[in-house]
């Protein structure tokens, strides 16, 4: 082999090529740290902190910093780091599950609806316009009180009212791909209708669902810390919403108690945001350069 | 012999806002195995169409095979079902595009893209597969093709991208390869290789060619028989040379002095490229019962504008339909 051979340049896929833009962005690299930290946090906080984090350890009350409580007391006493990682765990775990339903109805629902068109398109999309116009929290608070406040049931909620927008995205996708000539092609060389689907034109389609279902998991936790404020939540679980609505009576006198948790949402959320907006920046073709 | 594949008065109708029409009336044709042959004609005479009905590609809900039947191996394909036609396509009959620039998955390796295929029809293994996608492009001609295969396709030209396509099309050796203007995206120089390639290939396997074009360069350096098609209809059909020497109908013998020669000496005197006056008639004016041509033709008279002309036969299965077929 020739010297010439040796510096072709090595094959690279189009999501490596796309994990290269990513990384160029600053603040997105940024918000991954920060979220793998906030992650990290979620996962080893609690065994650091083991125990219940609804145990009275300390006078109520008492502010961050006093009696080697890093983050001071809530009303009842309780270590605020305590609850703060344990709450990690849960607002993030529901966080996720609640975008993975997301993305599992809309990607489904979407597809079907953009591939085959027609009836099955009209009937789907009213279905979904159907789910769009209900007024998102009124219809979760319903389901949660009527089939009760477990932690299921409240991911189940979100997931239910939150995926029109990715059906949405995926149904428009795959009619401008559908149209393309490389899906032609794969007919005429013979492939069925649902590797079609999910083999040719889904992988295509994919990065904008990924951009959303990113989102989808900041503002899943941003929802479920609605709820918990409403008081529609597991009260035996703590989460970072739940934290927030317990001491909200105390929003005066102690507002450490609703700043710190309220803080955490905020710092996983933007963390969330900056990843997604990278993402969206590495995985949409128009503004990558080469 | 029996022929490989046999249309017989094949109609294709197309739904438009203004109604039905028919955008392949009463086509019928023949072909045997290994033979290649050519469909000509404008943009919009129904070439592709005559591809996509024999595929069963025709776009949903729009266009449907209204009737006649498509014999492939005494199998009617207007009648299989969609099942039994996805084994049809890509193992036994395949189609190259147009367009190889968007014709290949962008998400997938070439190599993938290959092996695919393979795995589907003949059911071969995943290492097999690759081994053989390999061999292919070796086929296809693609230089260093055991690194070539892991490309993907943004890092391909055009012309090598046409090449993978081949490749795909020819993997399971099919018994016909549809290539729908295989060059028409690609420079003069990679024309002339893709042709050759196809020519080469198709020997090879001993695969029958249709080749849909409107370059007659191409059907004369590629094809030994060929169809001219003119708005949904067979023009005029019969062996390359003989239609070339001696055209049968006026359309035929105004695409022929299109062509352009070039001089032996260049000179200053540059000759006005000929054309074919007019353009090609509507959809609306598609089922008419009188010579579609006629508005374009200097041969015309009352009779071409009122009837639809039948075929005359010639010697040599040559045969065309117009009225003054002797004449012309």
């Amino acid at each position: 082999m020739s010297v010439e051979d040796e510096k072709i340049e090595k094959a690279r896929s189009p999501f490596s090529e796309a994990f290269e833009m990513f990384r160029r962005n600053h603040a997105a690299v940024a918000g991954l740290i920060m979220l793998i930290l906030i992650i990290l946090a979620g996962i080893f906080g609690p065994m650091v902190y083991a125990g219940d984090p609804f145990e009275m350890v300390w006078a109520p009350f008492s502010p961050p910093g006093q009696e080697g409580y890093l983050l001071g007391t809530d009303y009842l006493g309780r270590d605020l780091v305590s609850m703060l990682l344990h709450g990690a765990r849960v607002s993030i775990a529901i966080g996720l599950s609640a975008a993975l339903i997301t993305v599992l109805i809309g990607i489904t629902v979407g597809a079907v609806a953009g591939f085959y068109g027609g009836l099955v398109e009209e009937a789907l999309m009213r279905f979904t316009e159907f789910f769009q116009v209900l007024p998102t929290l009124l219809f979760s608070m319903v389901i949660v009180a009527l089939f009760g406040a477990s932690l299921p049931m409240i991911t189940f909620a979100i997931g239910v009212v939150s995926w029109p927008a990715v059906a949405r995205i995926t149904r428009a996708e795959f009619l401008r791909i559908r149209e393309l000539e490389y899906v032609t092609a794969s007919r005429a060389s013979g492939v069925s209708n649902g590797k079609l689907i999910f083999g040719v034109i889904l992988p295509n389609a994919l990065p904008p669902i990924i951009v959303q279902a990113a989102l989808m998991v900041g503002s899943a936790i941003l929802f479920e810390a609605g709820l918990s404020f409403l008081g529609l939540t597991d009260p035996n679980v703590v989460s970072w919403g739940q934290i927030i609505g317990s001491n909200r009576q105390y929003i005066l006198d102690a507002s450490y108690t609703v700043t710190i948790p309220g803080v955490a949402i905020f710092v996983t959320v933007l963390a969330i945001s900056l990843v997604g907006d990278g993402l969206n920046d590495a995985l949409n073709p128009k503004l990558r350069q080469r | 012999m029996t022929a490989l594949l046999k249309v017989e008065n094949l109609r294709i109708e197309l739904t438009t806002r203004d109604g039905v029409a028919p955008v392949i009336d009463d086509l019928s044709f023949e072909m045997n195995a290994g033979e290649t042959m050519s469909f000509v004609g404008e943009s919009g005479c129904g070439k592709s169409m005559t591809a996509l009905g024999i595929m069963g590609l025709l776009p949903e809900k729009v266009g449907r095979v209204a009737s006649g039947t498509i014999l492939f191996d005494g199998e009617d394909l207007t009648r299989v079902s969609d099942a039994r036609m996805r084994e049809i396509r890509g193992n036994d009959i395949s189609m190259i595009f147009q367009e190889p620039m968007t014709s290949l998955n962008p998400v997938y390796t070439v190599g993938e893209q290959i092996a695919e295929v393979l795995r589907r029809h003949q059911g071969l293994g995943q290492r097999a597969a690759w081994e053989k996608a390999i061999a292919l492009l070796d086929a296809v001609r693609i230089p260093n093709p055991r690194s070539r295969v892991a490309d993907y396709p943004h890092q391909m030209s055009g012309g090598q991208r046409q090449r993978v396509m081949i490749a795909i099309a020819l993997a399971c050796e099919p018994k016909i390869l549809i290539a729908d203007e295989p060059t028409t995206a690609l420079d003069v120089t990679v024309q002339a290789q893709i042709f050759d390639l196809l020519r080469d290939l198709g020997r090879e396997t001993g695969t029958a060619i249709i080749l849909i074009t409107h370059d007659m360069g191409a059907v004369a350096e590629m094809a030994e028989r060929m169809i001219v098609m003119y708005a949904g209809r067979k023009a005029e059909e019969g062996p390359v040379d003989q239609v070339i020497n001696h055209p049968r109908h006026p359309y035929t013998k105004g695409l022929i002095s299109c062509v352009p020669h070039l001089m032996a000496n260049l000179s200053e005197e540059r000759p006005e490229l000929t054309e074919v006056g007019g353009i090609v008639p509507g959809l609306r004016e598609f089922g008419r019962d009188a010579c579609l041509f006629a508005s374009r033709c200097d041969m015309v008279n009352d009779k071409c504008r009122n009837a639809r002309p039948p075929e005359v036969a010639f010697k040599g299965n040559q045969a065309s339909a117009c009225w003054f077929a002797e004449k012309v």
